[in-house]
């Protein structure tokens, strides 16, 4: 009587303890550095008839700002590193389409995403074809933070990395214009975070697939038929 | 071949310097140059036996502003004798002899002494349409160059516009104003600032006269030892900074109080300049002492890093107003409406799956 027969779920483990550390981590930086990047950029002035030598909550937020930035920077490539070294789903070659029928997975998930049609092929159990490249995007965006953040910090600290990233940048670069597009980058973080969390549940809602619950246990669900076909 | 040149010492003396004068001088020079006091002796030691050497300034896009400042060089001793130790053979501004007589003291001074002068430049040079925004005795700027930098034993650009092309070299750049590093084949030793500090420019000068070579320079050939840290580094508002005091308008109590002007577009945080150590006219302040922020005028195109009284630029592209703030809240925005019709239409058009979905759980529910 019964057209829609009940489909049997195989679960599948995909995200890796050090992935989801990366994520987290990376968010909490993110969220953090974001914040105070803004503030420095547009911090307001604080009323008080105590001498600056009483306070310091500049500096307190631009130590923040820092130290955050040397754990995104550790944290980064320690994922880096895990994408030579963990699961298939964590492999560096996920997040570069190369494949013919990559392209047709993104052209699908563009579909699904955007005209909200049906889902016509497979979506990958990881991270999806497109999700994948923009994360790969993504990754060239926090390299270009990293290096325009630790250039500028050269001219306030001893730190080699500072000094190395400072080296990289072009001699003809003035502070000026790296501290725009540093502050810059930060919008993209604002966009991709909005869509980032909008897509997820999103694809968790229309796929239910567990994509939400994954990055917390590492548990993603597949219909029994994915594996036959 | 021109007669020998004399030593600064024996100048000093044709002058009526006296001895005391001479190592007053030495001493001063000595640590300007930022030599330590145990080899002043040195610096005597050079002024008394080193010819002077011969000195040709140019002077193409420019308000000679760099040359007023070198005039105002802080200590008497300095001003008068350094204008003579350098033996400036021709400068524009400056000489007594004009006209033709000048190009024959110029063209005289680079055959005797070729590749021992020293060759100071002020101003940018245009090469758009051949150059020919800019000539000088039927020449244009860039053929003078090129020849004067040919036998030149060092060359100084002087100022914003040589060092980077300054106002002129600002967008749309309607002469091709060109800093003199690009146009020459040899290492420039540039000395930014519009103008350059006084005593930085003797400093400079100083050190090539002690050593013999130019001082230490960075990446953008600026010499370490002036433009090395930022003028925020060296401020002292710089507490006001760390503490979060800041000016919020010109006429607010903080204003009053001297509070840092970060706030107010200052440039100083990303100044490489020596302003706050060594002030300018006689020690007596630099702009951020008397109350108005840095505008970076040492540093590359900052003409267009405007408006000066926002510390973060307009946007390329996207006119005057608009900062990145402006645009990445736009966005934002943007997304945030996007993805908020997105849920809405999701709840539309996938009605069918959602159903499916439920419908599902129904069965399964039905079949235990």
């Amino acid at each position: 009587m019964d057209a829609i027969k009940a489909p049997s779920y195989r679960r599948i483990y995909v995200w890796e303890l050090p992935v989801r550390a990366f994520h987290w981590i990376n968010g909490i930086c993110i969220l953090l550095l974001g914040v105070t990047g803004y503030l420095i950029g547009r911090p307001f002035a604080v009323i008080s008839e105590q001498e600056a030598s009483f306070q310091y909550w500049f500096g307190t937020v631009r130590f923040l700002h820092f130290a955050a930035g040397y754990l995104f920077l550790i944290n980064m490539l320690a994922r880096i590193y895990w994408g030579f070294v963990g699961n298939r789903y964590a492999n560096w070659k996920q997040f570069i389409p190369t494949r013919r029928k990559w392209f047709t997975e993104v052209a699908d998930v563009l579909r699904v995403d955007v005209l909200q049609t049906r889902v016509q092929g497979k979506i990958h159990i990881g991270h999806n074809r497109l999700a994948g490249f923009i994360y790969f995007l993504s990754f060239w965006v926090y390299g270009f933070q990293a290096l325009t953040g630790f250039a500028l910090y050269a001219a306030m600290s001893p730190s080699w990395i500072g000094r190395a990233a400072a080296a990289v940048i072009p001699g003809t670069w003035n502070d000026m214009g790296v501290r725009q597009w540093h502050h810059a980058g930060l919008w993209f973080f604002v966009l991709f975070t909005i869509i980032h969390v909008y897509l997820v549940f999103y694809h968790d809602y229309v796929e239910g697939r567990g994509t939400t619950s994954s990055m917390v246990g590492g548990w993603k669900f597949e219909r029994e038929d994915y594996f036959k076909s | 071949m021109a007669e020998p040149r004399s030593t600064i010492w024996e100048t000093m003396q044709e002058r009526g310097h006296s001895r005391r004068d001479f190592l007053q001088f030495c001493a001063y020079a000595a640590t300007l140059a930022g030599i330590a006091p145990a080899a002043h002796g040195k610096v005597a030691e050079a002024f008394e036996k080193k010819a002077r050497p011969p000195v040709i300034w140019l002077h193409f896009q420019e308000c000679t502003c760099c040359s007023e400042s070198f005039i105002r060089a802080e200590h008497p001793v300095v001003a008068d004798v350094l204008m003579d130790a350098i033996s400036l053979d021709y400068t524009e501004t400056l000489q007594a002899a004009s006209g033709h007589a000048a190009e024959k003291c110029k063209a005289d001074t680079m055959k005797a002494y070729a590749g021992k002068y020293i060759l100071l430049v002020e101003g940018s040079v245009p090469t758009e349409a051949d150059g020919v925004y800019c000539c000088i005795g039927g020449r244009t700027a860039l053929d003078i160059l090129k020849e004067a930098a040919a036998g030149a034993a060092a060359v100084i650009a002087w100022g914003n516009c040589a060092s980077y092309g300054c106002v002129q070299n600002a967008k749309p750049n309607p002469t091709g104003a060109t800093p003199i590093s690009k146009l020459i084949g040899k290492p420039v030793i540039n000395v930014p600032g519009c103008p350059p500090i006084a005593d930085v420019m003797v400093g400079v000068v100083t050190h090539i006269l002690v050593f013999g070579r130019p001082p230490e320079l960075d990446a953008q050939g600026r010499p370490k030892e002036f433009y090395g840290r930022r003028v925020h580094d060296t401020c002292y508002r710089r507490p006001t900074y760390d503490a979060g005091m800041f000016v919020e308008t010109w006429d607010d109590d903080a204003a009053r109080k001297g509070y840092c002007l970060y706030h107010m577009g200052c440039r100083g945080p990303v100044t490489y300049n020596a302003c706050a150590v060594t002030k300018w006219n006689e020690r007596t302040s630099y702009p951020i002492q008397s109350g108005h922020g840095c505008i970076g005028c040492s540093e590359n195109q900052f003409w267009d890093n405007g408006p000066f009284y926002q510390h973060l630029p307009s946007f390329p592209g996207f006119g005057i107003e608009s900062t990145a703030d402006k645009i990445g809240l736009a966005a934002g925005a943007a997304a945030a409406v996007g993805v908020a019709a997105h849920a809405i239409s999701t709840n539309i058009r996938k009605r069918g799956l959602i159903h499916e979905h439920v419908a599902e759980s129904v069965t399964e529910n039905k079949s235990e």
